[in-house]
């Protein structure tokens, strides 16, 4: 049966975090845009070759959310740690991982970070701290906690920024996660993407308490509801998190309330919501055009505006290139990487 | 009648225990639920409590005596009006007979209760006949090395504590390991030696720990994650699974974890079916684990150190039955064991007999009988179960012609199941006879005391096995 429908935008006015967003510099508008462009343009990409058969199996898409990872990258510094569930793309561009290697493990050739054996749900990278891409709804949570237990052992100030949906945050081990970090006081930040629909299934139908900013309260951990559509607010309530987490206080839970416009995967035909709900966060709220609107307000040219735009679809025609022309990985590449 | 009070099994797997310390003396009134002694176990110092009433007659066994046999007469207790002339007429309560057998134990209170079990009871064994040693001199340790006895619960503490001296990064999570020294006492003194850092209580929490386990491995740590039994594991097999095993191959190669997993495994005694389950095959089928299963004291050790130095995810199954027994254990700075080799324990010429970890009790004793009958059974100890040592089962079977295998697991899809495939493969034509299975029955494990018995193979069994593929 389907659940009355809200107006998103509204319930998103409704649930913004009290704190007005801090102004970015000129210099934060631009790079945050840049980022969100190259993801946005990476994804449309990735959708188009999943289209032409480029691309197998799953392939969930990070449209509309993109906001969220960029404001929290902000935030991070050298030596942070991120790992996240199998939507996972635009963590990995945000983290400075190179489109050319991730858009040829979607394509499952040898030039991607897993070598063409881990696909669009497994792509890890070690250089830039990426942990991650996991394809068990959940699963990423106790791992982050254990990333953060890393840390904590070493007496480092890194923090492990552990994301995940509105749909594993009813998986009990997310739970056993919080208590054990609460309890040794382990530096994460739990990024909880409520994008509103686990898979096709809405938040209203899937969670007693939809507030997920609570999810942490039996165990004492603070939580904050963000609009995580404002990348603004993203970096705000990043910065203040990361810093409860650098000073010893231990986990930190932050709602980021964001939508994606596309289906769950490739192959979900999205009948559980109107078009018409997706049109209006995509002309209300959008991302990326936010932070247009304001460069444009600020007398930036629309021309400096479109060659950024530009330079990100150069970047992704390249990847998209590059991932369609490199060769599979060699077949002795079936054994190797089982054990070390 | 004067009552005798007799020696208590603490634990379904005590035997028999020091007698401490007496509360009492001589002449002392006893009302029921006084403590009346304290008597050690390997695990712990439990206090008896008195079940009759009355003066305490005389002490049988004096303090400071110990391995005291379970059901030894220890005092008597003298009823109103009776006096030390009637001390010889003393009865014991005929109930408490069979208490070492299949009665709860007697009443006692536990000062740091020695048997681990979430649920309340306490899973050890009666210990079955000890192991007959060893016939082969271990290949992997020089002449001439001096030898230590301890026990299987020693020799793994002694492992994780060199380990964890030898590289900072090595540190043990799990239930009940830090401050109660163990649920079984494994990881006695790790505590005291390196602190709370690096030996952690968990909560009660095994699909949690095991993800937390695996992140920090991933971040570059060595866990020991300890299962207060395998039995809980169940509750974190995705994350050992899904997360351990397969990163490496996920990540092309970039990001495995180095992490044990261990803790007792198989049946128990009398804990009934969902806590005597053998997950040897479940593990060992998971390309990306290494799976070992000792049964010596010595290959606990080493294959326990092996372990934690392994770069890959292990799974090491241990045996809570086997956790008491003692055995020599080579006096080396650096005792390891490599992974993936199997051990023939005893040479023969007639049939092999291969099985590993507490299978070998019953291959061991079969082999016994099975020599006062003229088949000399070659006995092979598995050791590690993934990788399979195909290569010295091979070497055996070309020699004897005839195998059996010994797993307390069930047959179904188990290691003795692959164990027959490869021979087949790699053997076919050298088998004089099919190869037999002794295994656990197809049944959840029944807690009654001779049902129980029956579920799991017996050294009989494999003697029958051994001869039908001899054709005797």
């Amino acid at each position: 049966m389907a659940a009355p429908k809200k107006s998103v935008v509204k319930e998103a006015e409704q649930e913004k975090g009290s704190e007005a967003p801090l102004e970015f510099t000129k210099e934060q508008e631009l790079a945050a845009l840049r980022d969100m462009l190259l993801i946005r343009r990476f994804e449309e990409k990735a959708g188009q070759l999943y289209g032409m058969g480029a691309i197998g199996g799953f392939c969930h898409l990070y449209i509309g959310q993109e906001a969220v990872v960029v404001g929290m990258q902000m935030a991070l510094k050298k030596g942070d740690q991120v790992i996240t569930g199998y939507r996972d793309h635009g963590h990995m561009l945000a983290c400075g991982m190179d489109a050319k290697g991730v858009m040829a493990e979607l394509t499952g050739r040898r030039g991607g970070y897993s070598k063409g054996k881990g696909g669009s749900m497994h792509i890890f990278s070690k250089a830039e701290n990426f942990y991650g891409g996991h394809g068990i709804v959940g699963a990423q949570v106790s791992l982050g906690t254990g990333l953060a237990f890393a840390n904590h052992y070493r007496s480092n100030d890194s923090v492990s920024v552990t994301y995940f949906g509105d749909g594993a945050a009813n998986q009990g081990q997310v739970y056993e996660s919080f208590n054990m970090a609460e309890l040794w006081k382990l530096p994460v930040v739990y990024v909880i993407e409520n994008n509103r629909y686990a898979m096709g299934t809405s938040v209203t139908r899937s969670s007693a308490q939809t507030d997920f900013s609570k999810r942490g309260v039996s165990f004492n951990i603070p939580g904050e509801q963000v609009d995580g559509m404002d990348v603004r607010a993203v970096k705000a309530a990043g910065d203040n998190a990361i810093a409860w987490c650098r000073a010893g206080k231990g986990p930190y839970i932050l709602e980021m309330q964001t939508y994606r416009y596309r289906g769950h995967s490739m192959s979900d035909p999205a009948k559980y919501r109107t078009r018409e709900e997706v049109e209006k966060v995509r002309h209300d709220q959008d991302p990326i055009e936010q932070v247009r609107n304001r460069l444009l307000a600020a007398k930036v040219g629309e021309d400096e505006l479109k060659a950024i735009d530009a330079h990100a679809r150069e970047i992704v025609n390249a990847a998209a290139d590059f991932a369609q022309h490199d060769p599979e990985p060699e077949t002795s590449e079936l054994y190797t990487d089982v054990y070390r | 009648m004067p009552i005798q009070v007799l020696m208590p099994a603490l634990s379904p797997t005590m035997e028999k225990g020091n007698l401490a310390k007496w509360l009492k003396k001589e002449g002392d009134t006893i009302k029921s639920g006084d403590v009346i002694a304290e008597i050690e176990t390997d695990k712990a110092t439990m206090e008896v409590e008195a079940t009759d009433e009355g003066k305490l007659g005389r002490i049988l066994i004096p303090e400071g005596t110990a391995d005291v046999a379970v059901n030894t007469p220890i005092a008597t207790i003298l009823a109103d009006g009776e006096s030390a002339a009637d001390l010889g007429k003393a009865s014991s309560p005929a109930k408490q007979e069979k208490a070492a057998e299949s009665a709860p134990p007697a009443q006692a209170k536990a000062e740091a209760p020695a048997p681990a079990d979430k649920s309340g009871g306490g899973p050890e064994k009666k210990a079955p006949a000890a192991p007959q040693a060893v016939a082969e001199p271990d290949p992997d340790v020089p002449a001439g090395t001096e030898m230590v006895t301890m026990t299987i619960r020693e020799a793994l503490r002694d492992a994780m504590a060199e380990e964890m001296r030898r590289d900072g990064d090595v540190f043990v999570m799990g239930e009940e390991v830090a401050e109660y020294q163990g649920a079984y006492k494994v990881t006695q003194g790790l505590l005291q030696e390196f602190g709370a850092k690096r030996v952690i209580d968990t909560p009660i929490t095994e699909h949690g720990f095991a993800g937390v386990g695996i992140g920090a491995a991933m971040a570059g740590l060595k866990p020991i994650v300890e299962f207060m039994t395998f039995n809980f594991a169940m509750q974190a097999m995705d994350q050992i699974i899904n997360s351990a095993a397969k990163t490496l191959y996920m990540s092309g190669g970039q990001m495995g974890c180095s992490v044990v997993f261990r803790g007792p495994n198989g049946a128990a005694a009398r804990v009934a079916a969902q806590h005597s389950q053998d997950y040897a095959a479940w593990y060992s089928q998971i390309p990306g684990l290494k799976v070992v299963a000792p049964f010596s004291a010595a290959d606990y050790k080493g294959l326990l150190k092996a372990a934690i130095r392994d770069p890959n995810p292990v799974i090491f199954l241990e045996n809570e039955v086997l956790y008491g027994h003692s055995g020599e254990v080579p006096k080396l700075d650096d005792y390891v064991i490599p992974i993936g080799k199997a051990r023939v324990v005893r040479q023969g010429a007639h049939v092999t007999i291969i099985s590993w970890s507490h299978g070998m009790t019953y291959a061991l004793k079969a082999a016994e009988e099975l020599a006062k009958e003229g088949i000399e059974a070659e006995v092979i100890d598995l050791r590690t179960l993934k990788p399979l040592d195909t290569d010295t089962l091979v070497a055996s079977v070309k020699k004897t012609g005839r195998a059996v295998t010994v797993e307390e697991g069930w047959q179904q899809n188990g290691v003795g199941a692959e164990i027959c495939a490869r021979l087949m493969e790699h053997a076919f034509d050298y088998l004089d006879a099919p190869v037999l299975r002794v295994s656990g029955k197809d049944v959840p494990m029944p807690y009654a005391a001779n049902l129980e018995k029956l579920a799991l193979p017996s050294a009989a069994e494999v003697v029958e096995a051994a001869k039908t593929v001899c054709y005797r």
